[in-house]
């Protein structure tokens, strides 16, 4: 057994002959809560989709506990995402299902269990999200707080080893935030997890992180603790950790001379 | 001048042509695929069975009421008709007859799909294409639980079954609107209505070819809705549209269907 549970080697992916990443090496360790951040657009859900399998890279691997993802026929893949939780970036809620049976779903369709265990499961499962007293009421009476917790209780009904969060943080406000933080922190080391969260809010993720890595461009632009990140002088990492508006990444999507463009505009 | 720009309009329009045409066909064959794949998905719904009686009651019963109206008006204007013409005859007895091989033949099965798009279809493509757009599909497929064998399988096999079953009330409802119209009111002969009905409707080749016809238009009706929900951009436009073209197809669909049924059954 590796120490790592996922790998990402060498890993290009594009389409429509556009090239979103070109060369990106990660390593998830065991038991870790890890970070990926980078600008809107950089394909960070994506490396989340390329991780659980549903789309192939270009070129390169993604291993997960060593197995080789996109060389998985649909069997092993839906084996390897047994493995797997992901909370996806609006909680993606089944909306005709009542908050218990959204836990429950994933044990009604991968176990036998007594519908007396179901319930006991799922009750635990939403206690340690802080919404028991919530299991009757339906997705839409839900606030965006709310389902994202009961997303993130849906997602460990498992116990899954790796859990995935897309954007846990958008949206909410700072309580609900500071919940969720807590949650991921509490629920990856309470079930001997490791974590990947894709998100670009600095300060939440420095606070609890262990390892974060930068995307730009395509590639891995910095990556290290959230200390070593903290202290980098890397233009790019500094621009972003301190929410600067122009750097390394433009403030101007990329156009020809505005004034030329101007003078020479015709209606 | 003119000449070139007239060649550069017809090099446009006939690729717009052809990108549209590889666009049909392709569609058409990922429809065909979904199908397919819905055909090899439905061993396990048919093991969980309430998921289908679920969608029945969600596509079936909630459209009861939409075709047993319509039916209803639809035998009085049958009955209507029918007698104005066949009184001219002096035939106007043969009513019941009339009233009885229209719906069972022909308008108890297209009616029925028709309105079955309308209602049930675009119910089926909105909801799909909504939870595409709001990631639960995708939510599915991360669960390591196949969103066709989960959502598309059941719906599908509910519109099979739902279908004959609606197209049979329909034409028995449509049967008593052409009774009530044609024997209280205009004061045809009860009995000359029933037996003529019965002495001239064949159980084969009226009623069965129905419901044929009507299973046909069940599984084409159905499979676009789903598809089309399927294949939906997931965007608000995306799911509009997709809506929309559940309709037409399904209608063209049926109307196209019910010829070549028709022309098989009748041995032309």
């Amino acid at each position: 057994m590796t120490s790592n549970i996922v790998e990402i080697d060498n890993l290009s992916f594009g389409y429509k002959g556009r090239m979103l990443h070109q060369g990106i090496n990660m390593a998830f360790a065991r038991g870790k809560v890890v970070a990926i951040m980078g600008g809107s657009g950089s394909g960070k859900t994506t490396l989340l989709r390329l991780i659980g399998g549903q789309i192939k890279p270009s070129k390169g691997e993604v291993r997960v506990d060593g197995q080789v993802v996109h060389k998985q026929d649909r069997q092993g893949i839906y084996k390897l995402r047994r493995k797997m939780g992901m909370l996806f970036q609006h909680g993606a809620l089944f909306t005709d299902l009542s908050v218990f049976e959204n836990v429950a779903f994933p044990m009604r369709e991968h176990t036998d269990l007594p519908e007396s265990m179901i319930r006991d499961l799922v009750l635990l499962k939403l206690n340690a999200v802080g919404l028991r007293g919530a299991y009757k009421l339906m997705p839409a009476e839900l606030s965006g707080g709310m389902a994202r917790r009961v997303a993130i209780a849906r997602a460990i009904a498992l116990d899954p080893n790796i859990i995935m969060y897309d954007e846990p943080f958008a949206g909410l406000d700072p309580i609900s935030m500071g919940v969720v933080c807590d949650l991921i922190r509490t629920l990856n080391d309470a079930l001997g997890a490791t974590s990947i969260i894709v998100t670009h809010d600095v300060e939440e993720t420095f606070r609890f992180a262990d390892y974060i890595y930068f995307v730009a461009n395509g590639v891995v632009a910095a990556e290290g603790t959230p200390e070593q990140l903290r202290n980098s002088d890397l233009p790019f990492v500094h621009q972003f950790v301190f929410g600067e508006k122009d750097g390394p990444v433009p403030f101007h999507y990329a156009a020809g001379d505005y004034a030329s463009e101007m003078l020479g505009y015709e209606a | 001048m003119i000449k070139s720009a007239l060649l550069i309009g017809l090099v446009r329009g006939l690729r717009g042509i052809g990108h549209k045409s590889i666009k049909g066909i392709w569609r058409f064959g990922a429809g065909i695929r979904l199908f397919w794949l819905t055909l090899m998905s439905s061993g396990e719904c048919f093991r969980r069975f309430h998921l289908i009686i679920r969608e029945v009651y969600f596509t079936g019963v909630m459209s009861l009421i939409i075709i047993l109206v319509s039916a209803f008006f639809v035998g009085m204007v049958l009955g209507l008709q029918g007698y104005h013409t066949l009184q001219k005859y002096g035939s106007s007895e043969a009513i019941g007859v009339l009233v009885a091989l229209a719906l069972v033949r022909e308008l108890g099965p297209v009616v029925t799909a028709l309105l079955f798009a309308g209602r049930a279809g675009t119910a089926i493509t909105a909801e799909i294409g909504l939870m595409k757009a709001t990631e639960q599909l995708s939510a599915m497929e991360m669960m390591a639980v196949s969103p066709i064998a989960r959502v598309i399988a059941p719906r599908f096999w509910a519109g099979v079954i739902a279908m004959p079953i609606l197209a049979i009330l329909f034409s028995m409802v449509g049967i008593l609107g052409g009774y009530l119209l044609a024997v209280p009111v205009i004061g045809v002969d009860a009995g000359a209505f029933w037996s003529q009905m019965q002495a001239n409707v064949d159980w084969r080749h009226d009623i069965l070819n129905g419901v044929i016809k009507s299973v046909v238009f069940g599984v084409a009706c159905t499979m676009i809705a789903l598809f089309e929900g399927y294949d939906a951009p997931p965007t608000a436009e995306g799911v509009s549209r997709a809506t929309t073209r559940t309709v037409v197809t399904s209608s063209l669909a049926v109307l196209g269907l019910d010829f070549i049924l028709t022309s098989f059954m009748l041995n032309v």
